[in-house]
Formats: C-alpha cells, structure tokens, sequence
C-alpha cells in the first residue's frame, strides 16, 4: 500500500534542497513506501510499555559548566569558506532560489 | 502587495471583529557561554571570533548542553508559574537558510521544558489581566546577516549576503502565550503590558539582559481577528521585527486595522509573516508561512533527554528573586507613595530601575529624581525606553554617590552620565578620561578667584564693604573659568576670605 505520493515525496525532496527527476520520484516513491513499512513493523512490536527513545545510550542531563573554551579565530574560522568578505562569510543570494 | 486604501477606523475594527493576539518572545539568556559550546556569549565583537567547530556545524564537532542555561530555562518556567518537564528533549528545526551553518537549529518541538504557566500583567489604569503560557522552550540563536547590494540593506533585491557566527548558538528561550482573547480595544496595550511585564520578571531574575534595543529580547505578534460573535479565529499573520515596547503596542494596532480593512472588502488575510516598519508604523509583506511540517522536526540524536529532578526544581524555585509587582507594593509603602506615584513611576518604566539603584545604595529621592527627569529627558530625546537607557542602576547609584562626597557638582554628573550613555565606561573612566572632577584643590581655584577678583575691582570694593552677596558675581566668574568644575560653595569661601569679609 502506498503510504507516500508522488507529490509528497518531490516536496521532501525540494524541502531537503535534493535535485529529483521525474524519473527518479517514480522509482523513490515505491523503495520509500519500503522502507516505512519496514519501520512501522517495530513498531507492532513495540507496546504501551515501552517508551521510544532517540538515543542508544540510558544517559540523561549531561551538562558542561558555563565556562568559556578556545574556539576558533577568525582566519581559522573562514579558512573553509569558497568566498569571505570583511571577517564574514560571504553566501549567495538568499531570496530568489525558491521562486 | 496591495495598494495604498482607506484603512478601517479604530471603531470600526472593534465594532466588527474581536482581535486574538498571540505573543512570541525570544529572550537571549545571559550565560558566559553558548547554550552548545564552549564559546563566549557577548553582544558585538569582531565577526567570526566567538565560533568553534560546533556552532559552526563543522564535521565531526557534537554539542554538549550548557546547564546553566538550562537552570535559567527552568527558573523562568517557575517564573512564568509553569509546570516544568520531568523529561523532554532537544530536537532538529531543519531547514536550509545561511543564518544557522549546520542547516538545523537545534530547538525543542512537542517537549518544552516549561508548559501551562500564566503571567499576570497590570494595564496603565491598574487593571490586571492573566496572559496564559501556552510553553517556554530552549533552543540556540541564529548568526547575524548583512545584506550587500540592493537599495535598502534588506534582503529583498540584495545581491549577496555576508554572515557572523558570533550570534549562532547563543541561548535563546522561546516563551509562546495561549491566545490572548477578550481584550478588545485593549489588545495593543495588553501586548505591550505583557511585554513589559516579561522583561521586568526577567531582568528581576537576572538570566537575561533583556536588551529590545540589542535584539537580547525580540517579540514576534501573531494577530488575528474573528467576526464579531464568532467563535472560530480568523487567519494569523506574524509580525516580527519588533523591537521596542511602543512598537509592539503599534504593531498590533496597526495589524488589527489592516486586516479589518482587508476583511471588510471581501478579501482574504494571507497566512505569512510581516514586516515592522518602524519608521512609520506598518507592517509589510515578509514570506509565506511554513506549516511545522515542512520543518521536518526530529528528537536530537547528538543530545541525551534532560530529566530535571523535583529536587532540582525545587531548589531553583527557592533562588527565584523578588517578582518585581511584588518589589512595587513594597516600594511603595516604604517610600510612601500614593497609588498615582507609583503609576506614575511605574508608567514611565521608571520603578524597578529606581529600586535598583536604592539597592545599590542610593537615597530614595536622588534616585528618583535621576530617573524620573534626567534620564527620562534622555530616554525620550533617543525613542528609546528607560530601562533600555545604556546605564546601569549600579553606574547612576555611584554618580550619586560622588555627588554627594563633592567629588562632582550635579552639573557635572549629568556630564559623566552623558559619558556612560555614550558608551565612554564606568562613572570613574568617564570622569578620568573627560577630566571631570570638581576642581577642589584651593591654589588652582585660588589662582582662578585672584583673576576674577582682579578684573573687578568695582566688586571687590563692594563686598569690602560688607556686601557679601555681590560676590556672586565673582563666583560666576570663577565658575566660567573653570568651565564648571568648581564647587560653587568652595568658590564663595575663599572669595570672602580672600577679600578679608569673614
């Protein structure tokens, strides 16, 4: 049974900024329908009893004191960027991509 | 965008429709540090010089939680009177915007550490209205933007942006309202209230500056109306860049007439976020509104859940600070005031400033006369609110204490405060470098006093002849020459000795 559409998934894809071909949303929609009947299997498996969890380790609050550490400076910093300006990083237009 | 019409008179809007506002605050904690890393949480510096691998998303760096920012997210949850999680977690807000590197921020979604909690806010009259608390929750600031090219710095046209990290990470509270109903021709002074309430509750408590001008505390109005009668809500838009006290109460003004205009035409709200335009008191079209969903939210894989014990919430609850109503009914009895002084006091922001500088050690009515007429002049002259005033109570306190010993002359601690305001540093670096002190030291005003005396010999001969009040005019004199930074009182003595008429 399909669980995801067509339209669904391209709208995923263009939220996650993933360039998908029309050919390409035929093929993901049917492994995706896959995969989520896969996860939805554990949970049958899992009852009332058991609360979900987001992390492997049973560890709770674990907290750093508030005190400042050496970071990075700022040619360290930008030593990664494709392009910087005035200590910034300089990033393309923003508005305009989505239209 | 629509054009420029006849925009609906207040009494209209009311008439017709029943605003619901809902309010947004984000508060920056004041912590040393980020809410993630270990790097320095301060307003401004050279960008790009407070990140590290972590806030700036690199591979392979992993977050680790501040705990003092937790402990002031469960304090204002108290604060707030919310019931506090016993376990809730961190999640990813993904979304694709150059303002957070790691293309996620980390926040929290259907787990907020603090839920169901109220504010009571008092209105101008002295009325009170309870403002629900829908939730409060952590999540970490964005980077700065500066938009290059186009007109108008915005980023609309803009040809390229540029970004400083240095903001990115710092902790940030989310505080959401439940729908404020009922309150009619008030809304706009009922947000405002509950705005001001908020930042005086946080300042009381210390965990955040609560800066609007610094953008440390920053409120987003969601405004809509519903017909007259009708139960449902209308569509919200979501005003953002509201960064004063005064915008906020214009902001929803200007809200509710807009989208009465628009209803009353036929038309429809759009579901989006606006635009504060402080200048002349609209609002403009920002984009469209994501649904939650489009966030794509998931618990945070790199953070463990946090389980605040009741003992802890108990502990914290007993460093909760004197709520600051609670500071105004107590001032009020011990300054004697009446119910309109302390309005007054109040209504002009002046309050929990004046009570902090008593604190600090300053008598009740130099206190109040500081902030009540200088600093409210200054306040006004900026279109800034008083508390936002870049002086601390602490710094006005020590002004008067200096006035008081005689190191400064009234005259010149308003230069020195006009020092601190500019940014120039504490009283005492203010004083050294503008060369402020009272002149006291006798040989100079004594050389000073000879000059003047001997210019006017006419007066000399007068106040010889025991007429001692012409020697104001000498005093005058010795004041002008020494640009004011004489003691007056010091002035008149030692002219009298030296013309022999003690």
């Amino acid at each position: 049974m399909s669980q995801i559409s067509r339209d669904e998934l391209a709208h995923l894809a263009k939220l996650a900024r993933l360039g998908v071909s029309e050919a390409e949303l035929d093929t993901f929609v049917g492994q995706l329908d896959v995969i989520l009947d896969s996860v939805a299997k554990v949970g049958e498996v899992a009852g009332d009893d058991i609360p979900p969890m987001s992390h492997a380790a049973n560890l709770t609050n674990v907290f750093r004191s508030d005190e400042i550490r050496p970071g990075l400076s700022q040619q360290e910093a930008l030593s990664g960027a494709p392009a910087s300006e005035d200590g910034r990083f300089c990033v393309p237009r923003i508005l305009g991509e989505e239209q | 965008m629509t054009t420029k019409t006849e925009t609906m008179d207040y009494d209209e809007v009311l008439e017709r429709f029943d605003p619901v506002l809902g309010l947004e605050v984000h508060v920056e904690l004041s912590t040393r540090t980020k809410m993630f890393c270990g790097c320095p949480n301060a307003f401004g510096g050279e960008p790009n010089t407070h990140v590290c691998p972590t806030c700036l998303g690199l591979p392979g760096a992993l977050p680790v939680v501040n705990g003092s920012a937790v402990e002031s997210a469960i304090r204002i949850g108290l604060g707030l009177n919310c019931e506090i999680a016993g376990w809730c977690r961190f999640a990813r807000k993904n979304y694709f915007y150059p303002d957070m590197p790691k293309n996620f921020q980390t926040s929290q979604y259907d787990e907020p550490i603090a839920f169901d909690g109220y504010l009571d806010v008092e209105l101008g009259d002295g009325e009170t209205v309870r403002v629900g608390i829908e939730r409060a929750h952590m999540e970490e600031d964005t980077g700065k933007s500066l938009h290059v090219g186009g007109a108008t710095g915005r980023i609309h046209g803009a040809d390229y942006s540029l970004l400083d990290y240095n903001r990115a990470g710092v902790p940030l509270i989310e505080i959401v309202t439940k729908p404020i109903t009922g309150a009619g021709r008030r809304a706009p002074e009922v947000a405002r209230a509950y705005v001001t309430a908020l930042r005086d509750l946080l300042r009381a408590m210390g965990v955040s500056d609560v800066r609007m001008d610094q953008g440390s505390l920053r409120c987003d109005a969601n405004v809509s109306l519903s017909p007259k009668g009708d139960e449902a809500f209308g569509t919200r838009s979501e005003t953002k860049n509201v960064n004063s006290l005064r915008s906020v109460e214009r902001a929803v003004r200007y809200e509710m007439t807009r989208q009465a205009t628009l209803l009353s035409r036929g038309e429809r709200v759009v579901q989006e976020t606006r635009h504060f335009q402080e200048a002349d008191g609209t609002t403009s079209a920002g984009r469209p509104k994501e649904t939650s969903e489009d966030y794509r939210y998931f618990p945070e894989p790199d953070l463990v859940p946090i389980a605040p014990s009741s003992a802890w919430v108990e502990e914290l609850r007993s460093t909760l600070p004197e709520l600051p109503w609670e500071r105004r009914r107590r001032i009020q009895q011990e300054w004697q005031l009446t119910d309109e002084e302390l309005r007054d006091l109040v209504n002009t922001g002046a309050a929990d400033v004046v009570a902090a500088t008593v604190d600090a050690g300053a008598p009740v009515d130099d206190a109040r006369s500081w902030w009540v007429q200088f600093l409210t002049e200054q306040a006004n002259s900026r279109g800034v609110d008083l508390a936002d005033l870049p002086v601390t109570p602490a710094q006005v306190a020590r002004v008067i204490a200096l006035i008081s010993e005689g190191t400064l002359t009234n005259k010149l601690g308003r230069e020195v405060v006009l020092g601190v305001l500019a940014g120039e540093g504490d009283p005492d670096e203010v004083i050294a470098s503008r060369g402020l002190e009272v002149v006291s030291d006798d040989s100079a005003l004594t050389a000073a006093i000879d000059e003047a005396l001997a210019a006017q010999p006419d007066v000399v001969e007068k106040i010889r002849g025991g007429k001692v009040q012409a020697a104001g005019a000498i005093v005058g004199a010795v004041m002008k020459a020494t640009q004011g930074q004489a003691d007056a009182k010091r002035v008149r003595e030692l002219i009298l000795q030296r013309c022999g008429a003690e």
